[in-house]
């Protein structure tokens, strides 16, 4: 049991990895864009508001966010074990929690966009 | 005769400054603060997006200031470097492709990352309507 519970931790931490390597640099490079003043026409609101009603739009961003926060959430837990912090069912249940909050804020927010 | 064992000292919250390539994986490691940053940014965005077209547009701007100009393209270098190229490094490790019984040239494997890398993020910005 507990070696099939750290396969599943561990899968999504590599999905959400692999994923926000992909996809990250270019997520970052488009809000330098808009923060340099260069709002790139696809991220005007009828256009992004198209993008994220459309099923195709809605699943990307919705498994693009959850596994970059289970990614984040896992190794941060890790980090916190790496800089000397032993409380690893603390931390756990809150890097977790923080983790499932985003996924549900992400659902939410993507089932009022229609 | 004591019956204690040796425990080498070591400290439990600097161990990493010993070698360099602890430092590297601290480094590493680290980009997670990053990752979590800017999926809560794109979460802002989309709550914003739920709201409306004035919603949107005061998130626009408030993305608007020298500090997040600095911030973004200081994010997106360390971003590059620790958790992009060093993800790619690692693939062949992670997953060993077969082919015909043999293992493929981990450096296959990485260009193949690259390349699939390149198309991708070429398909974001055309699709952000950039290119």
């Amino acid at each position: 049991m507990a070696i099939a519970k750290k396969a599943v931790v561990w899968g999504l931490f590599a999905a959400g990895g692999t994923l926000s390597s992909f996809i990250f640099p270019a997520l970052i490079a488009l809000f330098l864009l808009v923060a340099l003043g260069f709002t790139p026409d696809g991220l005007q609101y009828e256009h992004i508001y198209a993008f994220a009603a459309s099923w195709l739009g809605k699943a990307a961003l919705f498994i693009v966010l959850f596994l970059s926060l289970w990614h984040a959430a896992h190794r941060l837990r890790v980090v916190f074990h790496d800089f000397g912090v032993r409380k690893d069912g603390l931390i756990a249940t809150a890097v977790y929690l923080v983790a499932t909050a985003g996924t549900v804020m992400t659902a939410f927010y993507l089932y009022s966009i229609n | 005769m004591s019956s204690q064992p040796y425990v080498r000292p070591f400290s439990k919250t600097t161990w990493y400054m010993r070698k360099g390539r602890y430092k590297v994986y601290m480094l590493r490691e680290v980009t997670c603060l990053l990752v979590g940053f800017y999926a809560f940014l794109t979460i802002a965005g989309l709550a914003a997006l739920a709201k409306g077209p004035n919603a949107w547009i005061s998130f626009l701007v408030s993305q608007q200031n020298t500090a997040m100009i600095a911030f973004h393209a200081i994010a997106l270098l360390y971003f590059l470097f620790f958790q992009t190229f060093a993800w790619f490094k690692l693939a062949p490790k992670a997953m060993p492709i077969q082919v015909g019984g043999k293992n493929l040239s981990g450096q296959y494997v990485v260009i193949g990352h690259y390349i699939a890398w390149a198309v991708l993020s070429a398909f974001i910005f055309w699709l952000a309507g950039v290119i």
